[in-house]
């Protein structure tokens, strides 16, 4: 009862998370910006299945693309099914049949993969990761070869009159699924299973003397993390209409460890926010420069050094500020290190990109830039030294506004 | 057939002591700080495309000597900058943390000298057949680095056992604060062995790059094989890293060079399948075709029986 209250309690935001996925594209109703959405859902339910994993359990893996990528080509293998009509139901279903894979894929490794967490786990999900990559090659039949399948989901029944020829019904096909996996998967954290894979995750030791085995909980985070991820490869399918090996490979893998931990390991809300920032990047940034994934790079690299809770946690940091009622003070400071650190950072840029430019002239925030020009090597570079100048001395002013905003009120009695 | 056999032997030490040449250094950094350098490979692409460079200048032999060099001291930077930070944060962050390193020297790689593979080669000293065996030449530059291998295993050997240094990295290894007591500097002793594990690494990249070809995707194509045999020798030891390279050097390259296959097995048994058969590729299959998997498999079978690995100590 007590749980059910604090879901209720908690309605209004996931009444405001369902408006925001299907009300999107009503603001936003561009053909780049519904396949951008559509790349978010995809990215939002596969970076949360991976936080069932890493960030809940504790468990860290290398080889996550795997239950996206088979349940994405049985997805569409689906597709090619109800094409020839060899079975007939609507395609809105497909993300259950990617499920239903990514969970038996993961039952059959969770079986002898979950035995060990750390290091253990992530060399077997390396392992199976590269096992199953490299097969993917060798099986051309069933998977393609290089190319990858293709299929077409405007076949099967309509859906009360809607036949999926464009990419804005699939959006919404895909806006309810998003709605239904993060629903439970808050759902799962919020069970025994998913309480104890936080206990296990911290100390298997203890959750193993008051009577759990460790093991089988982290098996059961395990399949669910599987059957979410498959369901993310059935969207994928659904709005590709094709799946290539490099679904199922490292890179694929890589990317939603990066999602998931840019946005936040640990908090509910962190990979969502890592699934909406890693895609607007991935579509926005690679229109303007071809070395987008050398500031991801960079970007991630300075997450994992100096936000180790990700964007989420950078958030949730100001719970105390926000609380004592202090959290205005960190307005103007933060301004203050914000513009200087944004000018920085533009500098930074244009230094990089003009040694990428082989002596071509460019343009830059309506700048002219040439490479070839001393003087405008000279002047980003006073522009970028001045900005930093500009950070060092607005930190100490941040760092006391930071400590007098945290600091506990000794007047008063905090209530806890 | 023997004259198969004995190049594939060859081939196959070449690329066993290359490889353990990478899994070395990493066992070394593994068992000194626990972490799993996801980034080792990198270093070694970093190894051969810091030789070319050097190489296009003054010659392959400076390039030898200075390219690792440098990649050591970008190492122990890294060390002392970046892991160093991450540490405070836990296991988990340490390893997205090299990651996310591997992720980033690949891109500075394709930045700094372009996607395009690289024409480095070998020296033209070098460039003379060592023997020849049933008509078929053994290049001198395999066998220049089977020697090279071999002597920084016994130098390795040499140095981490019979010299006062070795000496006090190993008892860092086990007794880091005990070693910190005595009045050594553990913070540097860790950074000195990460430096030398990637300049081991980087001395690979020098070369295997004119045999392996230099372009940005050669550390993804290394990177994955030395973490699997790693585990597969046991974290943390150094003989069985050794046999573990020799292990899949050798099975991948007899895989490549023998001819049976499925086709051939099912005959044995004599059952044969429509070509039309659904399951045909694996009908078909063939052990050259699978050579490329076999070391994930010898892995995940390792984990699954062995879980410590060949040689590793178990776990309490």
């Amino acid at each position: 009862m007590e749980t059910l209250k604090a879901i209720a309690k908690k309605s209004p935001i996931w009444i405001a998370y369902l408006a925001a996925l299907l009300g999107l594209p009503l603001v936003f109703d561009s053909i780049l910006a519904i396949s951008i959405f559509n790349q978010m859902a995809i990215g939002i339910v596969f970076a949360l299945s991976y936080n069932m994993l890493l960030g809940q359990g504790g468990m860290l893996s290398f080889g996550h693309a795997v239950y996206f990528g088979l349940g994405g080509f049985l997805a569409v293998h689906t597709l090619i099914l109800i094409e020839f009509e060899t079975v007939y139901f609507s395609i809105i279903f497909i993300p259950v049949i990617g499920g239903v894979i990514g969970l038996l894929a993961a039952i059959f490794i969770g079986s002898f993969s979950t035995r060990k967490a750390g290091t253990v786990f992530a060399m077997i999900s390396l392992g199976i990761g590269e096992l199953i990559a490299a097969s993917s090659l060798i099986f051309s039949d069933f998977f393609g070869g290089e190319a990858g399948i293709s299929g077409d989901r405007t076949y099967g029944p309509t859906f009360f009159g809607v036949d999926f020829t464009q990419n804005d019904q699939i959006y919404y096909v895909a806006a309810i699924w998003v709605f239904i996996a993060t629903l439970f998967m808050y759902l799962f954290t919020q069970t025994p299973a998913g309480r104890m894979a936080n206990a296990v995750r911290d100390n298997p030791e203890r959750a193993q003397f008051i009577g759990y085995s460790s093991r089988r909980i982290r098996f059961i985070s395990f399949c669910a993390s599987g059957l979410f991820a498959g369901i993310a490869g059935g969207l994928f399918a659904l709005n590709y209409e094709f799946i290539t090996e490099e679904n199922l490979n490292a890179a694929t893998s890589g990317r939603v460890l990066l999602m998931a931990y840019i946005g936040g390991l640990g908090y509910f809300i962190g990979p969502i926010i890592g699934a909406v920032v890693l895609t607007l990047m991935n579509s926005l940034l690679s229109n303007y420069t071809e070395l987008w994934m050398l500031y991801l790079g960079i970007m991630f690299l300075l997450t994992v050094i100096y936000l180790p809770r990700g964007f989420a946690g950078f958030i949730m940091m100001h719970q105390v500020a926000w609380i004592n009622n202090r959290i205005k003070s960190l307005g103007v400071p933060y301004l203050l290190i914000g513009l200087p650190s944004l000018v920085l950072l533009a500098g930074i840029i244009a230094m990089v990109e003009m040694s990428d430019h082989e002596g071509e002239a460019f343009y830059y925030f309506g700048f002219k830039l040439n490479p070839e020009s001393f003087v405008t090597w000279a002047v980003v570079l006073v522009i970028s030294l001045s900005a930093y100048a500009g950070v060092r001395a607005a930190l100490p002013q941040l760092k006391q506004a930071w400590e007098s905003a945290n600091a506990v009120p000794d007047s008063e009695d905090p209530k806890s | 057939m023997l004259e198969v056999f004995v190049f594939a032997t060859l081939n196959g030490l070449v690329t066993g002591l290359l490889l353990f040449m990478l899994a070395s250094g990493l066992t070394l950094i593994f068992s000194m700080m626990g972490v799993l350098n996801f980034a080792h490979a990198s270093f070694y692409m970093l190894g051969a495309y810091f030789a070319y460079s050097i190489s296009l200048k003054t010659g392959f032999w400076v390039g030898l000597i200075f390219a690792p060099l440098l990649v050591g001291v970008l190492g122990a930077l890294v060390e002392r900058y970046g892991l160093r930070r991450v540490h405070r944060s836990g296991h988990v962050a340490e390893l997205v943390f090299t990651f996310g390193l591997a992720f980033l020297i690949d891109e500075a790689v394709q930045f700094f000298w372009g996607a395009d593979t690289k024409n480095y080669r070998s020296p033209d000293i070098l460039d003379f057949p060592l023997f020849t065996m049933f008509g078929q030449e053994f290049p001198a530059y395999r066998g220049f680095m089977i020697g090279i291998s071999v002597m920084i295993f016994i130098a390795l050997y040499y140095v981490l056992t019979k010299s006062r240094v070795g000496i006090i990295i190993q008892a860092a290894i086990t007794h880091p604060n005990t070693v910190a007591n005595l009045g050594h500097n553990v913070p540097l002793i860790f950074m000195g062995v990460f430096g030398v594990g990637t300049a081991l690494a980087g001395l690979a990249g020098v070369i295997a790059g004119p045999v392996l070809t230099t372009f940005p995707g050669m550390a993804l194509v290394l990177g994955s094989i030395v973490f699997v045999i790693v585990v597969i020798g046991g974290l943390g030891s150094l003989p069985g890293a050794l046999i573990a390279s020799l292990l899949v050097g050798l099975l991948q390259s007899y895989a490549i060079a023998s001819d049976v296959g499925m086709p051939e097995l099912l005959e044995l048994i004599g059952v044969s399948f429509d070509r039309n058969h659904p399951l045909n590729d694996l009908w078909t299959l063939s052990l050259p075709q699978i050579a490329p998997i076999l070391p994930y498999l010898l892995l995940v079978l390792v984990l699954i029986f062995r879980p410590a690995g060949l040689l590793g100590k178990r776990e309490e």
